[in-house]
């Protein structure tokens, strides 16, 4: 088990590495930063000294192991925007985004587990199809738009919630929380619906698919003939079966949720790390936009990690196969 | 006679497509006796299986009991509710089915498979049933049952998954046990164990088995009676000697001519000409009518009932008197 989770580990590194490559590659080839940090009339000898206090006359070589020694310490260089650490500007944003990615989570994984099981136990039901064509539209309809429309409903037509911001948050630490404040509850609502439906679509078709499949094999017929309660049978041992690829799915699922937070950010003008990252794109701002790069990077490669790990808690049969690696 | 542990009286199975309803069992009758074993044959699709689900209450939709009664220790069983037919079965009908390999569920430990069953069935504590459970295992043939208790199905053979299967049918002391063909997915020297395995804990806690399989061999060697299927009716019922050594219907007689005998004759061995009508297309009066040797006008048109012969039942018009009169005058 520890020659696995060290196996993957390394492997997890050879990824960020990789990632660090195109990320640096990037302060290459997305035009020359000295322009964007001075302005026109600048003289030349001016931009050759910010050019040197910037490092960016080095070696390539040179300047990839700074930049990479830098990263593994989490300094990102300076914003060329803001004039400020990237890293700072990352940590002031990221509570809101993980904030946000959660809520959208749970509520995807708690409202898509339960409605995936209900219809496929009560299948020939009419809520069971009502959710069916319901997971369509939220399958089919942009992020953008299903924002939109909340916002049109809730905030302008019901005005039961704000449109936009985080509301009241409290410092709690380094940490801004939005969960301790009403107005921070109620800020959260309509963008982690909005971020989490599709995954909610996406978790509930699976679920339903993948329990129905269940139903059908061996041993629910034997655990029936065994005479075990209908409860026994759906949620001990059906709903057990198809936890695995619920978990692959929903652990992908949550690092695509923090990278497109990007959208769902922009509708509500949610403080967060896409909202900076499209500040960044709009101003080739490139130390945000390399730093976005890896930290995303960083938390695909972390959850995948954690994935991994959480296959052998559910299915004692890859535990062995784990232990006597063939 | 004390009454039996299970009598089937004309049931009747059906399956509802779109199109039409499959008739899968058409009114078959038998009983099962106290620590008796009743093997039931036949060429697949013939209705075996689903005999054993309809009794055990598993039959589900499109397919339903349309007719008949199935009485267990003289209660009858066939209409009760889903929740009193459940607290029946693995109680009091113990189930086996096929493939060991998919029967238990892959997540959980075979103790806890166990456990959870007896406690379903018996009111015992976590402890007793555990204890319970590995006394179970140890009965069944699983070397070190304390360890092995801990372990997850995958860590088993086929042959011990199918010990820990059957474990699982007696768990709660069922007065009967159905095998659906318990030993088809195994390796031939692993059949005669599981067999004798069944034989034995029938004999010893006084079980009635129905033993649903397609191998003669295992019938003859385990049952005492035997009852041949042929598209959802029995051919032929009786003692499992008589059926084997002077099989009267002529599908039974063609089944027993078609094992092969160790003894080294060179005979080739007889084979029935066909196949198995499909359900959607069995033929009028006697469903075996086109492919009998001994076919006359009567098969076309009547469906025959089963007829005392002997110790043995059969349902064929041959053994009827008035058909005997009939074809000594066609041959006259």
């Amino acid at each position: 088990m520890l020659a696995f989770t060290l196996r993957r580990a390394i492997q997890a590194i050879g990824v960020m590495i990789a990632v660090g490559v195109i990320s640096f590659s990037m302060f290459r080839f997305a035009g020359d930063p000295v322009n964007q940090i001075v302005s026109l009339d600048t003289p030349a000898a001016e931009r050759e000294a910010v050019r040197k206090s910037l490092g960016l006359d080095d070696p390539v070589a040179v300047q990839f192991a700074r930049y990479f020694g830098n990263a593994a310490q989490f300094k990102f260089g300076v914003s060329y925007q803001f004039r400020q650490p990237v890293s700072s500007l990352l940590a002031e944003r990221m509570p809101a985004t993980l904030e946000l990615a959660i809520c959208a989570t749970i509520f995807a994984m708690v409202f898509g587990i339960l409605m995936g099981v209900y219809s496929a136990l009560k299948r020939d039901t009419v809520l069971a199809k009502i959710f069916q064509a319901v997971s369509l539209i939220g399958i089919s309809l942009p992020t953008f738009l299903i924002g939109i429309l909340l916002i049109y409903l809730f905030s302008v037509t019901l005005g039961w919630l704000p449109s936009f911001g985080r509301g009241e948050v409290v410092r709690v630490g380094w940490w801004t929380t939005g969960l301790l404040t009403l107005s921070g509850l109620k800020a959260l609502i309509l963008p982690s619906i909005t971020l989490g439906l599709f995954q909610l679509t996406l978790i509930m078709r699976l679920v339903r698919a993948e329990m129905l499949e269940v139903l059908r094999t061996d041993y629910i017929r034997f655990a029936r003939a065994r005479g075990l309660t209908t409860r026994a049978i759906h949620f001990g041992h059906a709903l057990k079966n198809t936890l695995v690829p619920v978990i692959t799915v929903a652990g992908l699922q949550f690092g695509s949720v923090i990278a497109f937070a990007i959208i769902t950010e922009t509708v509500f003008q949610w403080p967060g790390m896409g909202l900076l990252f499209v500040q960044a794109v709009q101003n080739v701002d490139i130390p945000i936009m390399a730093a976005y790069l890896l930290m995303v990077s960083l938390i695909f490669v972390t959850i995948n990690l954690v994935v991994d790990i959480l296959y052998t808690v559910v299915d004692p049969r890859l535990r062995s196969t784990i232990r006597r690696p063939a | 006679m004390t009454s039996p542990v299970l009598s089937v009286r004309n049931l009747e199975v059906e399956f509802h497509t779109r199109r039409s309803v499959l008739h899968a069992i058409n009114g078959i009758s038998f009983d099962i006796a106290k620590g008796e074993v009743l093997g039931v044959v036949g060429e697949s699709g013939a209705g075996k299986s689903v005999t054993g689900l309809a009794v055990i209450g598993l039959i589900d939709p499109p397919g339903r009991i349309a007719g008949g009664e199935i009485h267990l220790s003289g209660m009858r069983i066939d209409h009760l509710p889903p929740e009193e037919i459940r607290r029946i079965r693995g109680k009091r009908i113990g189930m086996i089915f096929q493939d060991p390999l998919t029967s238990l569920n892959p997540l959980y430990k075979i103790g806890d498979q166990i456990v959870e069953t007896i406690r379903t069935h018996l009111n015992l504590s976590e402890t007793a049933a555990r204890k319970r459970a590995i006394d179970l295992l140890a009965e069944v043939g699983i070397p070190a049952p304390e360890k092995r208790i801990d372990a997850y199905p995958h860590e088993f053979s086929g042959g011990m998954r199918q010990r820990v299967v059957i474990a699982l049918a007696i768990c709660a002391e069922p007065d009967l046990i159905i095998a659906d063909e318990p030993t088809t997915a195994l390796d031939v020297s692993v059949q005669a164990q599981i067999i004798s395995l069944i034989k034995r804990l029938g004999r010893d806690h006084g079980t009635a088995v129905m033993l649903v399989t397609h191998d003669m061999g295992v019938i003859a060697e385990t049952s005492d009676r035997v009852a041949v299927m042929y598209s959802g009716r029995i051919a032929e019922i009786g003692p499992v000697q008589d059926v084997v050594q002077n099989p009267l219907h002529p599908y039974a007689k063609g089944l027993m001519g078609a094992i092969p005998t160790l003894a080294g004759e060179d005979k080739r061995l007889v084979q029935i000409p066909g196949s198995m009508p499909r359900l959607s297309a069995i033929p009028k009066g006697c469903s075996f009518n086109p492919r009998c040797g001994f076919v006359f006008d009567r098969c076309r048109v009547e469906r025959p009932e089963p007829i005392a012969h002997g110790t043995q039942a059969v349902a064929c018009h041959l053994y009827d008197a008035a058909a005997k009169a009939t074809i000594k005058e066609t041959a006259a």
